[in-house]
């Protein structure tokens, strides 16, 4: 059934319909333009062709619906669930639906950029009006055949049927349907009619990735590519004086060594003669008396805290007047490293620069900057760059940067070839644009048994990543708050990493909430529904969080958790946190092995709106999940005189199967429009654990990483 | 350079390479095999799993010039159809993220339940533990093994 809400197309978001020469229909999308609202200038539709669109879809005359997703696959699944949304309005069966991913032109005027977990919210109306629109035009095309009123039609499973009981299929009427007026107040779905949506579909990429076939960028072959290997000055801060090439080009394979900045490329006829042959390069590189430390971070950020010059994100009531008149005061600092995104495909690009233009091809988060980017260095025309996006062996936010890209522009055009930049795990993981080091102090005010004050304090390496916090929770759940932060500007190149802003953030809060709610005498989970209570009387236009679907997530997770109630031998902690759009309430559960705690089971509630894709959205949280929990057991990225000191998973330890805990998820029912995934699941995670960890051995932990510092279970049960 | 003559999924391949050249680098850049994934080189991942012999081996510490008439098995080989229990256990779970760790994963898993058709999870845990998964499937990678041992 149709609900009554009826929804257009905006003029500028309009699709751009036209016939197939081979029979069928082509319609043209642009994804995003909705919810950008100033971005994108009115255009004159008469003027658009179908390279303005990011997005196609094919309706072909055998039936068959082709949906070119437009964004970036990372592994989040948007590949999958974007043309679910679609297929669901078009009302089509899955079965019929081919998902290409679609190339990066960058006459779009649009983001096709994955990140922030905002895939899926931004194009949610677009997807759904589009797959509304054709479906009514193809209903159109076969009433005008019939001599029907397009009223009496309706459509199931890419058929249109009418009053008589006749059926057309869509790929009979394509043709026709292609050359009507495109038409406005198309009626949507009612939720509670989704077929598709809601409904568990397997990753698209699925048969390819089980069966080895080639998908992702460095599986990326041209004709006479060859392979190119960087090596860069080891330490941040240093610059490269001089090299000697001649063991590099001894190699045999190697055809040829080019100095770019301080980086020195060996391009060679395959990948292990191209490491081998930079590993014989010889460098002389400069040393200069500032080179950083891991210990100097650490010292400094300290500094920070312990000084006054910090910016005020945010101040309500009297801070200082709470903690003057606080019965008792709880004041904590929390310590998280600098952590590599450790994409399991190590880094790399193709790139072929000639006069006709410049191709561009590999995993990348954001093609469209990217092209811009390459087109500045090269001083190009950005319309001369293509970009194809391949398959991502994950993201994580490294692959937002262009560095990788741009290094393989450059080489191909120094040297005139079709290039693949390829990094090894060393280059990888020391190639920086880390997550970087931060340290929160906070400190809170009780006054007759409630938190009357709170101030949070950030230090941070370089920018002012953790700007946007000031009006998550607890903003306005507790009446004198106030958000500082400072910054320390470094030469360690820093930037995104999964959930930035929140990741450790989350961690430091819902850490610190538990021993508040511990000094209050009083259950976490009753204190975090208490100030969120509170909250709802004190919501202003800046804060970006809804208490009751808060309230309702913890309510969740404490009954599926059996919060307060765990069976023998086994310790609880809770965390919840709001971040890109999405409640995420958590319950670990650790128990003892050999006397120290581990953790067993962690369980996680989630409101993130309609789930279009359970399967693709019970992956996601279990992902971040123990993405959360493997890096605060066991991220550190250090530094000795600029140098990192872990570059192999040798000396990095990630999480493996072993120290996995089971991960359950559960969702909260919801007609909202569906948020984000890719992220929410993590800032919680840590915290969750470490107040486990609390509850089994008594021990506090307040420095990531938790596991070289983690006590014994004292009596165990 | 030297000459070998590889048996690789049931076909003999000429290759000329240096000696010293990885088996991974020769199935990927050589033979155009590139489902054996390059991840660490340094036997720490996974990622580049393929069977010598049946059993399990790391392709990115193992020169070509070690292989000698060894049958080598790459994912692109584990069968004919995509349809190995353990390919249909991967789909039955939709085990992937991104995807990239799991032809190591089925490659470690493949040889592991030849050699015990009976796991325990415990079991299935400790053979697993080599491999990497960056995104961190290993719930459904446990569950997938422990699936296709049920229906082997
Ligand atoms: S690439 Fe061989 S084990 Fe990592
Ligand atoms: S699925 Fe991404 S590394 Fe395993």
């Amino acid at each position: 059934m149709r609900s009554t809400t009826t929804s257009t197309i905006k003029r500028r978001d309009f699709l751009r319909v036209s016939a197939l020469t081979s029979g069928g229909m082509l319609i043209g999308i642009n994804f995003f333009s909705s919810c950008k609202p100033d971005a994108a200038p009115a255009v004159d539709i008469s003027l658009l062709n179908f390279k303005d669109f990011n997005a196609y879809l094919r309706i072909a005359e055998d039936g068959y619906v082709t949906i070119f997703s437009p964004n970036p696959e990372i592994g989040q699944g948007v590949k999958t669930a974007m043309p679910m949304i679609l297929a669901e309005e078009l009302d089509v069966e899955w079965g019929k639906v081919i998902v290409e991913q679609g190339k990066l032109n960058t006459k779009d005027f649009d983001r096709q950029t994955a990140g922030g977990s905002q895939s899926i919210r931004q194009s949610w109306d677009t997807l759904r009006q589009t797959g509304a629109t054709a479906r009514q035009m193809l209903i159109n095309a076969a009433a005008e055949k019939w001599g029907v009123d397009p009223a009496t039609c309706t459509t199931s499973k890419g058929y249109i049927l009418n009053a008589k009981g006749e059926k057309l299929d869509y790929g009979s009427v394509a043709t026709e349907a292609a050359a009507l007026e495109v038409p406005e107040n198309v009626a949507l779905k009612d939720p509670k009619d989704f077929t598709i949506i809601g409904t568990s579909a397997v990753n698209v990429d699925l048969d390819k990735i089980v069966t080895g076939k080639p998908l992702f960028g460095l599986d990326y072959k041209r004709d006479n590519m060859v392979y190119a290997s960087v090596l860069r000055p080891p330490a941040f801060g240093q610059t490269l004086i001089k090299f000697d090439d001649t063991a590099a080009k001894a190699v045999n394979g190697v055809q040829q060594v080019l100095q770019f900045g301080d980086k020195i490329a060996v391009l060679a006829s395959n990948t292990w003669a191209a490491f081998k042959g930079k590993n014989a390069l010889q460098a002389t590189w400069s040393d200069p008396a500032d080179l950083e430390s891991t210990e100097d971070h650490n010292r400094i950020l300290t500094e920070i805290l312990d000084g006054n010059r910090f910016d005020t994100r945010r101040d309500d009531g009297d801070i200082d007047k709470a903690f003057t008149e606080a019965d008792q005061v709880l004041e904590r600092t929390y310590h998280s490293p600098f952590l590599p995104h450790n994409c399991m495909e190590p880094m790399n690009f193709f790139a072929h620069v000639t006069e006709k233009g410049v191709e561009l091809a590999g995993p990348i988060q954001t093609p469209e900057s990217t092209a811009r980017r390459v087109a500045d260095l090269l001083g190009r025309d950005a319309a001369d760059v293509s970009v194809e996006m391949t398959r991502q062996g994950g993201g994580f936010g490294r692959r937002l940067y262009s560095d990788i890209p741009l290094e393989a522009a450059e080489i191909s055009d120094k040297s005139g070839l079709p290039v693949k930049v390829v990094y090894t795990r060393e280059d990888d993981m020391s190639a920086g644009i880390y997550r970087p080091s931060v340290k929160y102090r906070i400190k809170a005010s009780i006054k007759d048994g409630t938190v009357t004050g709170y101030h949070l304090k950030e230090a941070a390496i370089n920018g002012n990543m953790y700007g946007l916090i000031p009006n998550f929770f607890p903003a306005a759940a507790i009446p004198n708050f106030r958000v500082s932060t400072a910054n320390f500007q470094s030469k360690i190149t820093t930037g995104a990493w999964r959930a930035p802003y929140t990741n450790f953030l989350g961690f430091a809060e819902q850490a610190f909430f538990d021993e508040l709610a511990e000094l209050l005498g009083k259950d976490p989970v009753e204190l975090r529904i208490d100030l969120l209570e509170q909250a709802k009387n004190n919501l202003d236009d800046r804060i970006q969080y809804s208490p009751e679907r808060m309230i309702e997530t913890i309510r969740l997770v404490a009954e599926k958790g059996n919060w307060g109630k765990p069976p023998k031998g086994v310790f609880q902690g809770f965390a919840a946190y709001y971040s890109h759009n999405t409640y995420v309430a958590e319950v670990a559960e650790v128990m003892s092995k050999n006397g120290k705690p581990v953790v067993t089971k962690i369980i996680a509630a989630v409101d993130c709106g309609i789930v279009v894709n359970p399967t693709g959205a019970r992956n996601q949280v279990q992902g971040g999940v123990l993405d959360g929990l493997g890096h605060a057991m066991y991220g550190d990225l250090r530094f000795i005189n600029g140098k990192p000191q872990s570059n192999n998973f040798n000396t990095y330890r990630l999480i493996r199967i072993q120290e996995t805990p089971q991960v359950e998820v559960h969702f909260v029912p919801s007609e909202e429009s569906p948020t984000g995934l890719g992220e929410p699941g993590l800032p919680p995670a840590a915290a969750a654990v470490a107040n486990a960890i609390k509850a089994s051995t008594g021990q506090r932990v307040y420095d990531i990483p938790f596991f070289n510092s983690l006590q014994d279970i004292k009596t165990p049960s | 350079m030297a000459h070998f003559s590889l048996k690789i999924n049931g076909e003999t391949r000429e290759v000329d390479v240096d000696q010293d050249t990885p088996l991974l680098w020769v199935l990927r850049d050589a033979l155009n095999l590139v489902g054996t994934k390059y991840g660490c080189g340094i036997a720490q991942c996974g990622a580049c799993t393929v069977h010598l012999d049946g059993n399990a081996v790391r392709s990115c510490t193992t020169t070509v010039s070690m292989v000698g008439q060894s049958e080598i098995t790459t994912i692109e080989g584990l069968s004919e159809k995509g349809d190995h229990p353990l390919q249909k256990a991967w789909k039955e779970v939709d085990v992937p993220q991104c995807g990239y760790c799991q032809a190591g994963q089925i490659m470690t898993a493949a040889a592991f339940l030849k050699q015990n058709r009976t796991p325990s999870r415990e079991d299935i845990r400790a053979a697993m533990h080599g491999n990497i998964c960056r995104c961190a499937a290993y719930n459904r990678i446990e569950e997938a093994v422990a699936l296709a041992a049920k229906n082997h």
